[in-house]
């Protein structure tokens, strides 16, 4: 993965920036000794590695507007980071690059349930989110898997999903407000506690744009209470286009489980020898889960085994307990943990239109052998967000890159289906040279406008989204003689 | 009028336009500053391009009738979720709204407190800019985090930053049945109330909204709106009436087609439809809604989405703004005669940094000023 050069003229000013960081911010939290830097040198996309060249870990807004002042007087790339969860690199620094980590702001500055939301610092904690609210019965919808460490500033830089989007939604759909902070220290408040926007929906455009924007240190998000309960059922099939139909047709009959999960023959072999869930051992896995009180819940799984049953199951199980859900969902829940076992791996996200599902798999089963690297595939079937797991090791000289090439075929492949490249972990580094893949030059021109209005010099997290061939000329730009 | 009947033809239209364009879809929603200037019509783009039912995903040119979509997404037992406004009687118009206007003006419903605004079931657009560059973003799956979400940018930017030629919709199924909660006499303040606990209970309100004038009878009155399964509603009626027990007697409107009237009826805003003056859009904090109401004199208001949205009828001419300053929100002027529109800013003022933003957008988005110029001034 190629990242730009880094500029000397930054390199060679290290010391006078880091006097200036630390004129606005206390001491600790600036980090500038190289030992100390390493430990921002990625997130959690590890293949790629560059220590900063300084990392500073802000309390406030106020303090966050002085580094983005300075940041942006001194010509200097800042790069956003939440908790450095982010899979696709979006954190990755360059070594002409201050990380702005958000992990000291983490505060509930107010809670309303009459008016169903929160306002939290940033860098709080998904899962706290929902924590801190719970013992009203509320919670915070979006669920990324990674939810116990990820923060909500990435979770809003890369518009994060999770498990249970099919019925509330991701994080632009969750996200009320913001106060961020612009590249200039200029602190602005976009939405709030109220609906929509007056006028253009900027709050929809900084969801997702990968801290290339602004730096949003403030949220108010939509809380909701929770429902009585859940309970999932699952199913195994013989065929893949079999589930594929089944799940068409659970839709189609006007249920709408919140969450319905797939898992192909790979995933299933690796779960159950890593978690020993009890799965059964075919070609596809289907849970489904819904929620209401136990009479509502009933009702709902009776329609959804009567159509399940259509299609021939070799397994239909429902969960009578809250111990029988949990076996259910052992196995989906352990997947990434497994398949980290038996080898390393690499996840992708790209989605796909659910009617594409057989003929996708089809495919990646293809492509993984022509490459000789095995692909398991578990993922978000009711909205096509799927997450092939390429395995490959590390430590052998060019798989990696043969690993990548693969993936970048399967996300090809998604393209052509009618999908996308990237359905919940953003674009980053990882999917930055397949853009073009997905959208012409006129696309990603309007997209690169966007961030020339907030940011005209370039200088929040540039090397990523955007092919470095297309966004070339607005990162390199002439800087006036100091 | 110019009426591309192609994608291509509509770029070829903006690219050559020697002066500013008016857009207009099924001309419906007229709402904004007076925009001048010849008049481009999107809808010789018409039909669905592609409905995948199991995938809950709709495709539809941006001049196609909403009712063509509608009946299209029945036939399937499925509907819009945002359940959008039809503005022709609040606004006295005529015509048929189109896809692309309902996307444009991001307009949504009574359900928009439950299930989320036009926008958030946006998932795809196609639109050419103010230069004629044919530019799409998002697409036509439910999860897309691939690059920027320009869709959310178009929704509700009424045509000034681009003309809408495809919008991409994601559907939800149709729900078996519906019946609607009805408690009288309640002052705006406790109705607030009312409808908060209903909406933080788990049973699912997918509308709340709060009369307190007569609309349907004599009386104030304060309804929440249940959909599903038979049995689901029938349960959630009774949940709901012990949650709401102590703010007063609850009659419970259980026939499906008179409960369908009655949020239709709200939808529309038909308590204004008749009455003289202006009519202002103001989206609130539910809770802060009856103090601002409360300073508005002379005024007839609607509470739909909880208290989340007022709908203030005001005497021709009455700025509303004064008595939202202290109070997070923004109002919008939605029917007041060319005149006034012209006085006043139809849309709320922005903050100067974040008005700055929204010029520099439509300066790059439409640099010759020609799209709906000065309609969201």
């Amino acid at each position: 993965m190629e990242m730009p050069v880094p500029d000397t003229t930054i390199l060679s000013k290290k010391a006078r920036i880091v006097e200036r960081l630390l004129q606005v911010l206390p001491k600790t939290a600036v980090i500038h000794d190289e030992a100390e830097t390493k430990a921002y040198e990625c997130d959690a996309l590890t293949a790629y590695k560059c220590p900063p060249l300084a990392a500073v870990l802000p309390s406030t807004t106020e303090e966050v507007a002085a580094v983005l002042k300075i940041c942006h007087q001194e010509n200097v790339p800042v790069v956003p980071r939440g908790a450095g969860t982010s899979l696709a690199g979006g954190a990755l620094p360059t070594a002409d690059s201050v990380i702005l980590g958000t992990a000291r702001m983490n505060q509930v500055l107010e809670t309303d349930y009459d008016n169903r939301f929160i306002r939290v610092q940033t860098g709080r904690t998904n899962l706290s989110v929902t924590g801190a609210v719970e013992e009203e019965d509320f919670f915070y919808a979006p669920d990324p898997s990674s939810q116990l460490a990820c923060a909500i500033a990435g979770n809003i830089a890369m518009n994060s999903g999770g498990a249970h989007c099919l019925k509330y939604g991701v994080t632009t759909n969750n996200l009320l407000g913001v106060k961020m902070v612009m590249i200039d220290g200029t602190i602005v408040d976009i939405g709030g506690a109220h609906l929509d926007a007056g006028g253009l929906d900027l709050l929809g455009v900084i969801c997702g744009s990968e801290g290339q924007l602004g730096v949003v240190t403030e949220a108010t998000l939509r809380i909701l209470r929770k429902p009585e309960g859940a309970r999932p059922v699952l199913m195994g099939f013989n065929d893949n286009e079999v589930a594929g139909a089944c799940v068409a047709d659970i839709i189609k009959a006007g249920v709408l489980p919140v969450a319905i999960e797939f898992m192909d023959r790979p995933c299933i072999e690796a779960c159950e020898a890593f978690a020993r869930a009890g799965y059964p051992m075919c070609e596809a896995l289907l849970i489904v889960e819904v929620e209401g009180s136990d009479a509502e819940i009933d009702e709902q799984l009776s329609v959804i085994m009567d159509i399940a049953r259509k299609h021939n199951p070799v397994e239909l199980r429902e969960a009578k307990d809250a111990d029988e859900a949990g076996r259910i969902w052992l196995g989906r829940k352990s997947a990434f943990g497994a398949m980290g076992q038996i080898n390393d791996y690499m996840c992708l996200d790209g989605t796909i239109p659910v009617s594409s599902l057989p003929y996708v798999l089809k495919r990646i089963g293809e492509m993984s052998k022509d490459y000789g690297l095995d692909v398991a595939n578990v993922f978000h079937a009711g909205d096509g967000n799927m997450h092939p797991l390429i395995l490959f090791n590390a430590n052998e000289p060019g798989q990696l890159e043969l690993c990548e090439k693969l993936g970048a075929d399967i996300l090809r492949l998604c393209v052509e289906a009618g999908g996308c490249l990237t359905g919940e972990h953003g674009v980053g580094i990882e999917k930055r040279d397949l853009m073009f893949d997905q959208f012409s030059g006129d696309d990603l021109e309007a997209q690169m406008a966007v961030k020339d209005v907030f940011d005209p010099k370039w200088l929040l997290n540039p090397a990523k989204v955007f092919p470095l061939s297309a966004s070339q000329s607005r990162r390199v730009q002439p800087v006036a003689a100091e | 009028m110019i009426s591309p009947a192609t994608e291509t033809e509509l770029a070829e239209a903006v690219a050559s336009a020697k002066g500013p364009l008016r857009i207009m879809g099924g001309g419906t929603r007229p709402i904004g500053k007076p925009v001048a200037g010849q008049v481009l019509s999107t809808r010789g783009l018409s039909g669905i391009e592609l409905y995948e039912p199991g995938a809950l995903t709709i495709v539809v040119k941006a001049g196609t009738p909403v009712a063509e979509v509608e009946s299209a997404l029945a036939a399937e037992n499925q509907r819009l979720p945002f359940e959008p406004m039809d503005h022709r009687g609040l606004l006295g118009t005529e015509g048929d709204p189109t896809i692309g206007g309902v996307a444009a003006a991001n307009v949504s419903g009574p359900r928009r407190i439950q299930a989320g605004a036009c926008r958030d079931y946006m998932l795809g657009v196609r639109f050419v800019d103010g230069t004629g560059t044919v530019v799409k973003n998002g697409g036509r799956v439910m999860k897309n985090v691939t690059g920027y979400d320009l869709v959310k940018l178009m929704a509700g930017s009424y045509g000034t930053l681009g003309v809408l030629s495809e919008v991409s919709l994601k559907v939800l199924p149709q729900t078996d049945t519906q019946a609607t909660l009805m408690i009288h006499n309640l002052s705006d303040s406790h109705a607030v109330q009312a409808m908060s606990a209903a909406l933080g209970s788990p049973y699912e309100v997918t509308a709340a909204a709060h009369t307190p004038f007569s609309m349907m009878g004599d009386r104030a009155m304060t309804m929440l709106r249940l959909e599903g399964f038979e049995q689901s509603v029938k349960y959630r009626t009774d949940q709901l009436k012990d949650v709401l027990a102590s703010f007063g007697d609850i009659t419970v409107e259980d026939d499906p087609d008179k409960s369908a009237a009655i949020w239709k009826a709200s939808r529309d805003v038909m308590g204004f439809k008749q009455a003289e003056g202006d009519v202002w859009r103001i989206s609130v904090k539910p809770t802060d809604a009856p103090d601002i109401a409360a300073k508005l004199t002379d005024t007839k208001i609607f509470y739909d989405w909880g208290g989340g949205l007022i709908w203030a009828l005001v005497t021709q001419g009455t700025d509303v703004r004064a008595a939202l300053n202290e109070f997070d929100g923004h109002a919008t002027l939605i029917r007041a005669s060319e005149e006034t529109r012209h006085q006043m800013a139809v849309f709320h003022p922005e903050p100067a940094p974040v008005a700055m933003i929204s010029k520099g957008l439509r300066d790059r988005f439409d640099p010759n000023n020609i799209l709906n110029t000065g309609l969201m001034a």
